[in-house]
């Protein structure tokens, strides 16, 4: 397990591995994105009391969902290089953080446009909205460290206790309509015993939220790659791995 | 369903398509921009290899 571990960390490994996984993770979440797109905006029914406005949820609660998973992701990886001073987890730290803040940009302006036909405004500064903005401004904030320290190593160490501090934000971002009082509904999905909606409007939203998992995991893959050569100095695997 | 009545999306298309059109242009702003940094890291990796060899 370990040898297996630490021959995958090793940084030609990882360049080939990764290489080959990208499209397992690719083309499934193509299929599953476009057979959501199908199933939530003709198949499934439109919604009681928001009528097919309720639509947007098949883009805006995926791209919610995926802002905190990959913040997620980002400070474990963060985590993980700072104490086993592993430079392959400080690579998948940095890559998560523009992929993550374009999710956020998503979740803010879908939210955006679900709010103005269903609540009257395109923004409140409620409890949900805000920590979801914070959540932007942290992902923002750690590229903007990066981007500011010359040294690599420097910057991955000085952005990981950034990203693992920001990550108080991710149960306060979940648990905020139970806390507070707030326009934005509760989760219909994660609810305990049975969801709040039907199984036709559940299952394209189940298979668009894997769909950008999965999408996640392939973008993730091709950024990591460019990450590892960045942190390589050895020329031989350099000229071995992309002669290849 | 007549195509019409589809788009129209019960009177709520100025809120529908534009939230598909910004998290379309999100994943393919994604991978087109994760590609572009491979690049990128792939052109200084070997300008770096060239470097050390001469």
């Amino acid at each position: 397990m370990w040898t297996w571990f630490h021959k995958l960390a090793s940084p030609p490994h990882f360049y080939r591995v990764a290489g080959m996984l990208i499209p397992w993770f690719g083309w499934p979440a193509f299929i599953l994105i476009v057979a959501s797109l199908y199933g939530g905006l003709v198949l499934a029914p439109p919604d009681y009391q928001q009528g097919d406005a309720f639509r947007i949820i098949y883009v805006h609660a995926p791209s919610a969902w995926m802002s905190l998973f990959i913040y997620v992701v980002m400070a474990m990886s963060a985590a993980i290089g700072l104490i086993w001073r592993m430079k392959l987890a400080h690579a998948v730290a940095a890559s998560c953080a523009p992929i993550g803040a374009s999710f956020t940009f998503a979740a803010l302006a879908t939210g955006a446009l679900w709010g103005q036909p269903m609540w009257g405004t395109w923004w409140v500064w409620d409890a949900r909205l805000t920590s979801e903005l914070i959540l932007l401004f942290l992902y923002l904030g750690y590229m903007a460290l990066r981007a500011s320290i010359e040294d690599l190593q420097r910057a991955d160490r000085a952005s990981a206790v950034l990203a693992i501090v920001g990550v108080i934000n991710v149960p306060i971002i979940h648990y905020s309509v139970v806390w507070w009082n707030t326009l934005h509904q509760a989760p219909s999905v994660t609810k305990m015993g049975a969801p709040t909606i039907s199984t036709s409007m559940l299952v394209p939203l189940l298979m668009m939220i894997l769909g950008f998992t999965l999408f996640f995991a392939a973008v993730l893959l091709i950024r990591v790659r460019g990450e590892v050569l960045r942190r390589e100095r050895s020329a031989v695997w350099i000229r071995e791995a992309l002669s290849a | 369903m007549n195509l019409v009545e589809f788009i129209n999306m019960g009177g709520y298309a100025a809120f529908v398509w534009p939230s598909y059109v910004v998290a379309l242009a999100v994943l393919i702003g994604n991978v087109v921009a994760a590609r572009a940094s491979h690049r990128r890291a792939v052109a200084e990796a070997l300008r770096r290899a060239q470097g050390a060899s001469s």
